[in-house]
Parts: C-alpha cells; structure tokens; sequence
C-alpha cells in the first residue's frame, strides 16, 4: 500500500511522511508541485496550488526529505519538465542524495523516456512508468520491460481524483499487466477506499492512493489523521 | 516551397516530440496514421477544399493598404484572414480536423480557446458536420471575450470555464487534455494552434498552409515576386506557420511578433509542457509563468515547436511589442484603411509601425489572421 501526499504542503507534511510510514505503507509517493499538472484531477491540483503559493519547490521538498528517515522506501512522483529544468543529471542526482530510491513522471510516455531511463539507470534512480487502459497488448510488455521497482497501472480513464466506485478497468489493467510481467503491479488513480483498494490488490500487487489522502491534509487531518486512514487501508488489506 | 516535415518522433529539430500520459499515447498514434491516410485520400482532399471555398470563403484575397503604406514608408499588403467565415484563419485547420474527426468514428470535438476564435470555428465546424463539441476557455477569458462565448453557445457548444491557474489560455488547455485523458473513446481534440504532441504542429501546419500557398501567389500577382518581409503574430504560432510556409523558400524575411507579457521565444528557455517540447516562460524550478497580454489569444507562455526550431536556425526571428503599441496599432489601421483588426494581428502592425524607418522602401506582407469585432467592447473601456 503506497500512499501519495504532496511535498510541501504544510509545515507539517515530512511529519505526515512518517506517520503514513508508521501506519503500515509500503513506500510513500511524494508529489513535487507542478504549475500544470494535466494528470492530476481537482483535488491535487488544489493542494499543488497551496503548496507553489506556500514557496515549495523540488530542492526545499528534496532538502526537506534528507534525513528525514522516514522508514520505508520513497519515490516522488512529478512532470517532466520539472526533472527537464534541472537537468536530468542533476535531478536524478539531487532524488538519490535526498534518499528517493523511486520516480514516477506522468507526462513521460514511453517514446520520449529513453533519455531519463538512462540517466536514471546510471545514477541508480528506479524509474516506475504508467501503463494505461487505452494501451493496446503489444505496448504493456514494452512498458514492464523499462519500468523498475514497479509498474503503475492507470486504473482508469481520466485523471487522478476519489471516484465512487473501482472502475472495472482497474481490475483489468492489474489482470493484463499481470499477464505479461514479474515487475510488480501497484494500481493507481481512482483507488480511494480501503474496499476499493481490496478489490483492485486482488488482481494486482497493491495500490497507490493518492487523492484520499491529499484531500485528509488539505482538510487538516495532519499526521495523525492521515496515520488513521492510512492505517484504514492497512487493516482492509491485511484482512482481505 | 515549404517547411520541412518533422521526424518520425515529431521533432523539429531540437524541438516537438510526443510528451503525454501514457492514456493518450494511443490516440496521438492514431490521429498521426489516420491524418496521413486523408491527407493522401483525394475524396478527403476534394471534401475539404469544398468546404474552404463554399464555406469558408477561401481563397481570401490580399489588400494593398495604400493609405499606410504611405503614412508608414513602407510597401504593406494585407493577407485578408479576417474575411473567412467566422472571421479569422482558425477555420482552416478546423475544418480539417472535424473532418478527420468524422471519419476516425469520433462524435465529440474538444476545443481550448483563448480569444474565443477557435473556439467559435471550433463550434461551427461540430454545428455543420452534427457533431457534439466542447470548448474549454479560462475564466479571465470568458469575462474579457463575452460575444464570443455567446456565439459558442448559439452555434450549440458547450463552454466550460477553466477555473485553475491562471484562468487564462494555458489553463484551458490543461482542463481540455483532462477531458481527452477521460474521454478519449469518444473525443477528438481540436487543438487550434502548432502546439501540442505530434503530430498536430505538423498537422495544423498543414491545414494552414492553404493560407501561405494563396499569399504567395498573390504576392507574385501584386509584388511580381515574394515580399522582403513577411509578419505575423505569434501566440501558438499558427497563422504564422501558416504564412511562412508559403515563403520558406524565399529570400524573404521572416517575423513573429509576440506580446511582450507572454514572449516565449524572446523571454524563454526550453521546456516540456502540453505535450512538446519548445520555448517555455517558466521560473528556476521548471513551474511555468503565467503570460499577460492585452490579447486573449496571445497570452500563453509557450510557442509551437516549429517556431523555436526557425528562431534557432535563425530562419525567423521573433520580436516583441507592448500592449500600448498594440492599442495603437489597432485604431491605426481601423482609420487609415477602414479595417479594425484582432488585438492579435494588431501585434504585427504594431512592429511594423515601430520598425517603420528600418522597413522604409521595403515590401511586407501582414497575416491579418482575425477582424476585431470581438475586441470592440474590450477596446471601448480601454479608450474609455
């Protein structure tokens, strides 16, 4: 179970990192702000706002997550031209230092990843990459083939945010990426319940929640909040 | 007498390429397949070419402005894209994707808009060929352009405000590609300018090139051979592709003009947004800035990446003017030649009129890429 939150939302959000960890994540998703993210649905588009307006940016999120031992695996999930602006060098460099073993780039379809795989490959950043309902078969072994550490299905057609029900196509990305790979399979966008979250693991590896959990910081659940819907999700999947 | 043709993988040289969520990447691979099987199709082309002449009004003519062209020293001509129907060159490339649109099974048109142009060709195209269309407009746009959401309305469109960022261009363009990310099946995206994933740069190039190949022909009826100079404004970029296409070959200079709130090429450096990569306003971090014009459709922080590849190799170069010369140059052709243009084209006649000494003797054709009715209530308070 991987929980994404946005970095730099909050004083308080490093200390959100670690109560999640706590709760029984697997791994935290941190999101690095973008003015445009096109991937993104209302609710981290909000949070994306409040953290640009409250001065976030890649090097104080990377800063802040240096040494913060926050006891599981990270990865930090963004747009491309963010990793573009720095330098793909010193991008991967700068993730590595700060103790971010993973990457997720949303705007980075395969036919444009080969530069970032490589870099990331060089410096030791493992690049997760998206694989998407529309794809016809031939494209998912291709995409497993690159992604490391996971691969990340898009659970359903349109952009991240807490949907009243699993889409069946949740299921049927996690069922297809399955099929074809070892690479383990976490489904993502549209998973925003613990019972939403049972059901999509059972045909998958596990899930990421993104929109749930921003949505409990912008609320000002705090770390504490956020532990206990994190620890919700944890309790449903180990019962399941 | 063209451009040349992006690479297989959309680039331009250093710029363009295919940077979507991994949900689109099959769409964009059928649009490019899809596009160059009508593109060679000639019941298509016939299909097209009728429409661009009996409804459109194509070819528009060319003005000689012999009244400016006096005041300013200069030898100015006009390509009239003002008179198509709807009232700018944004049918051109509309027409040709709700074609393409039909005949790829799609029923919805999705559509951003800036100063509401492509968006109300956007809306006439769905209203002639019965399909269903969205628009997608920011709401700093929807205030400031009020007849043209109108005129969406009536054609039978559906405008949504883009309420994110900076409510503007930019804006409505993120929410228009959340809208093809969710409904792809279904949707086509209209994209109005060279911008975007391949292959619309090139594909809406191509739509527009009509628009170059008619002012070259003109230019040797008028001129007896190509202009020296060439100008049009740059917001995207595609009235200006459009015109230059049609004198690549030729000894003649090349200009955009760009406002200068939202220079892309001329405050810019390279980045990734919207699918391509080419000139971006952006901060430090890589965030995107927000562009401030006068102009609705001109006030985006980025450029089509055909244009920074030109500005690179040095085919075209990329000028600024400020709002203030552009409400000068807007009443400046509205008295002198009877003719109230778009606040965008007006971006052109206003470089023009700075540059008058350096173009003194000179022959320059102008895209007049949209008329200004739609600019009169927003002008009215300016003036005021």
């Amino acid at each position: 179970m991987v929980p994404y939150l946005t970095g730099g939302l909050g004083d308080d959000w490093v200390e959100t990192a670690r109560a999640a960890a706590a709760a029984g994540a697997d791994a935290i998703e941190v999101g690095i702000p973008f003015s445009d993210p096109v991937m993104d649905g209302p609710t981290i588009q909000a949070a994306n706002d409040l953290a640009l307006a409250g001065g976030a940016t890649p090097v104080s999120i990377l800063d802040a997550l240096r040494g913060a031992d926050v006891g599981v695996p990270l990865a930090v999930m963004t747009y491309y031209n963010i990793a573009h602006r720095m330098g793909l060098e010193r991008f991967a460099d700068s993730l590595l230092e700060a103790g971010v073993s993973g990457c997720i780039l949303p705007d980075l379809p395969l036919e444009e990843a080969e530069p970032w795989l490589e870099v990331a490959a060089d410096v030791g950043v493992e690049s997760i990459l998206l694989a998407a309902p529309t794809a016809p078969d031939d494209r998912l072994p291709r995409i497993c083939g690159r992604s490391r550490g996971f691969v990340y299905g898009v659970g359903l057609l349109g952009v991240t945010g807490v949907r009243a029900e699993l889409a069946a196509s949740a299921v049927e990305i996690a069922t297809r990426l399955k099929a074809v790979t070892d690479v383990p399979v976490l489904v993502g966008v549209g998973v925003g319940t613990p019972a939403q979250a049972v059901e999509a693991s059972r045909h998958g590896d596990g899930v990421v929640v993104g929109s749930a959990v921003v949505q409990r910081m912008v609320d000002g659940a705090g770390p504490e909040g956020v532990g206990e819907l994190v620890a919700g999700f944890r309790a449903a999947l180990d019962t399941s | 007498m063209s451009l040349t043709d992006p690479t297989p993988d959309g680039r331009f040289g250093d710029f363009g390429g295919r940077f979507v969520p991994e949900t689109l990447i099959p769409a964009v691979l059928e649009l490019e397949e899809a596009f160059l099987e009508a593109w060679a199709d000639p019941s298509y082309r016939a299909d097209l070419d009728g429409l661009l002449a009996d409804y459109a009004g194509r070819p528009s003519p060319m003005t000689e402005c012999h009244n400016l062209s006096e005041q300013l020293g200069c030898r100015l001509l006009l390509k009239r894209e003002d008179l198509n129907h709807t009232g700018s060159h944004k049918i051109n490339n509309v027409l040709g994707q709700a074609l393409l649109a039909r005949r790829m099974g799609k029923t919805r048109l999705l559509a951003e808009t800036g100063a509401g142009q492509h968006g109300v060709a956007a809306a006439t195209a769905a209203a002639l060929l019965g399909m269903e269309c969205c628009v997608y407009m920011g709401e700093v746009d929807v205030q400031r352009q009020e007849l043209n959401v109108f005129r969406m309305r009536l054609l039978g469109a559906e405008v949504r405000t883009a309420m994110s960022g900076s409510r503007t261009l930019k804006d409505a363009v993120n929410e228009a590609m959340r809208d093809w990310v969710a409904t792809v099946e279904e949707s086509h995206y209209c994209l109005g300018s060279v911008m975007g994933p391949h292959p619309y740069p090139w594909m809406v190039r191509t739509f527009q090139e009509v628009l170059g190949r008619e002012a070259r022909e003109q230019s040797e009826a008028l001129l007896g051979g190509p202009p020296d100079v060439v100008v049009a404004c740059v917001g995207g970029g595609s009235n200006a592709i459009g015109i230059f296409s049609g004198f690549a070959d030729a000894p003649t200079e090349l200009v955009g003009v760009e406002p200068a709130g939202g220079a892309a090429i001329g405050r810019g450096v390279p980045g990734v947004v919207h699918g391509m990569e080419s000139y971006l306003m952006q901060d430090e971090f890589g965030q995107v800035l927000e562009a401030e014009s006068i102009s609705a459709g001109l006030d985006y922080p980025g450029v089509g990446p055909e244009h920074s590849h030109l500005a690179a190799v040095g085919r075209a170069r990329y000028e600024s003017v400020t709002d203030a010369e552009v409400v000068e140059a807007f009443q400046l052709l509205s008295r002198a030649e009877g003719i109230i243009p778009a606040l965008e084209p007006a971006h052109a006649l206003a470089w023009v009129s700075r540059e008058r000494a350096s173009l003194a003797g000179r022959s320059v054709v102008l895209n007049l890429s949209g008329r200004g009715d739609k600019d009169v209530a927003q002008m009215m308070e300016i003036l005021a």
